[in-house]
Parts: C-alpha cells; sequence; structure tokens
C-alpha cells in the first residue's frame, strides 16, 4: 500500500475565486506542477464534479472533497484549498443545491477502493467544526500539516512523508 | 432472507468505501444478515431485479423497484442516526 503525502506544496491558502473551477483548476495545476499528478487529472477532476458533486456541510465552514479515477494520479496525495471567500460547491448526491465551500481537500488516490481508516480519519475531521475553523484560519502551513498528521494518524517525522 | 445493499459512488473510489463499512458494521450489530456489494453507478441497472435497497451518494434519476438512501450523512455525520433508522427500518422488512 502506497503512503498518502502531504506536503507544504499542496497546501494552498488564500485562494481567490469566483467559481468552483477556478478553484479546481487552481489546486488541480499545482498538483500536476509538484508532480503528484498527471496533466488529464485536471480536466478530469473539473468534469467529475460536475457530474458527481461533492459539496458537504458540516457542523463549521463547508467543505468539498473532489477526486476521481486513479488513471490520473502518479502518487497517492492531498492537498488543501482554503479560500479567502467562500465558493459554492453542489451537494453531493443533488442536483442543484449548493453549499458554500470554505476548504477544499482535493484527493488524488492511487488505489480503486482508497484506504478506508485514511478515509475515515479524514471524515473525522469533517465532523469536528473545531479542526475545520483551526484549518481555515491557521496561517503556518508547518502547523496545519502537523494538525493533519496528528487527525489522519500518520508520522509526523521525515519531510510529511511516510 | 438475505437482504442484498448496493453501495454506490461516482468513481467507487471514496465514499463508497466509506458508507460500506458504515453498513456492514450496522448489520453486524444489529444480527442482520445482508450482502453489501459497493458498485459503481454504471453497474446499478444490472442489479436491477436482485437488491433490496439503494445506499448512495450520488444522484439517482432512474426509478428503481427498491428504496434509495442518500448516503451522504455518514461522510459529515449530520443527521446519521436518522439515515441509519431508515436503513435498518429497511433491511429488517
Amino acid at each position: 500500500m502506497s503512503t498518502l503525502l502531504i506536503d507544504q506544496s499542496l497546501i494552498l491558502q488564500n485562494i481567490k475565486a469566483n467559481t468552483k473551477e477556478e478553484v479546481l483548476t487552481l489546486m488541480a495545476s499545482n498538483m500536476r506542477e509538484q508532480g503528484v499528478v498527471k496533466e488529464s487529472y485536471i480536466q478530469a477532476i473539473i468534469d467529475r464534479e460536475k457530474i458527481y458533486p461533492t459539496g458537504l456541510p458540516t457542523q463549521g465552514v463547508s467543505v468539498a472533497i473532489p477526486h476521481t479515477d486513479r488513471v490520473h494520479v502518479n502518487k497517492k496525495s492531498l492537498s488543501v484549498g482554503v479560500l479567502t471567500e467562500p465558493v459554492h460547491f453542489v451537494l453531493m448526491g443533488e442536483d442543484d443545491r449548493t453549499t458554500p465551500v470554505k476548504l477544499v481537500f482535493m484527493l488524488a488516490m492511487d488505489e480503486d477502493h482508497a484506504q478506508l481508516s485514511l478515509l475515515q480519519k479524514l471524515m473525522s475531521v469533517f465532523q469536528n467544526a473545531e479542526c475545520l475553523s483551526y484549518l481555515a484560519a491557521e496561517e503556518d502551513k508547518a502547523k496545519i500539516i502537523a494538525m493533519l498528521n496528528h487527525a489522519l494518524e500518520l508520522p509526523e517525522k521525515g519531510d510529511e512523508k511516510i | 432472507m438475505k437482504k442484498r445493499v448496493l453501495v454506490a459512488c461516482g468513481a467507487g473510489i471514496a465514499t463508497s468505501t466509506i458508507v460500506n463499512d458504515a453498513i456492514e458494521n450496522m448489520c453486524r450489530e444489529h444480527s442482520i444478515d445482508a450482502e453489501v456489494l459497493q458498485v459503481k453507478v454504471s453497474d446499478i441497472p444490472s442489479h436491477k431485479d436482485s437488491a433490496d435497497l439503494l445506499v448512495t451518494t450520488t444522484i439517482v434519476k432512474e426509478s428503481y423497484p427498491f428504496p434509495v438512501i442518500n448516503a451522504r450523512s455518514f461522510l459529515t455525520g449530520i443527521g446519521v442516526e436518522d439515515i441509519k433508522k431508515q436503513i435498518l427500518e429497511e433491511l429488517k422488512k
């Protein structure tokens, strides 16, 4: 089983965007630049969000978890985007109702059925309003990574790789 | 008779994995004999005649002979107890 990469280069803050497509393009292009996904990932993630939206309301700020097929992925990784102003994403499982998303967790998964324990821990972050506020407000990327490593139970040694 | 539950998400990568596990745990807790199948949305029609319930994180526009339950609350935790109750009721029928 490969390991999940969360790196400072994959934490994007103060994203100013008007549409979800802008957010998705910006984050996916950055992942491409960092080499963790293929060029095709960018369009694939935009197309998939249209068909299978990923906006999730929470007890705190709303989140979105865009992801797409593993053929577009080089390295299993997680990119976190913090938006200056919320952008509307369609709710998962719905046609047109939207939620104002402040935090985007873009997943690049390299298995068909992604690692269950990792996903469950990520969902537990979404169910913790304090964690979400912290991620939305903290400016120090190292602290954000430390918090995510802790929440996802990834080792904190090395350069955030396990 | 053993119930067959379909769990579907768009890519079959993330959300259905979580929901699949949650439903299997529920069945164990309540001693319900059910088969839980993690499928892609495009595969749902092939199970049309054999499934008893569909739990999904995607939009389902087609009509099926079994009930369809939205699984978003398994991810957000909001309203998850209500959804579990709905699923249990269907499985106990």
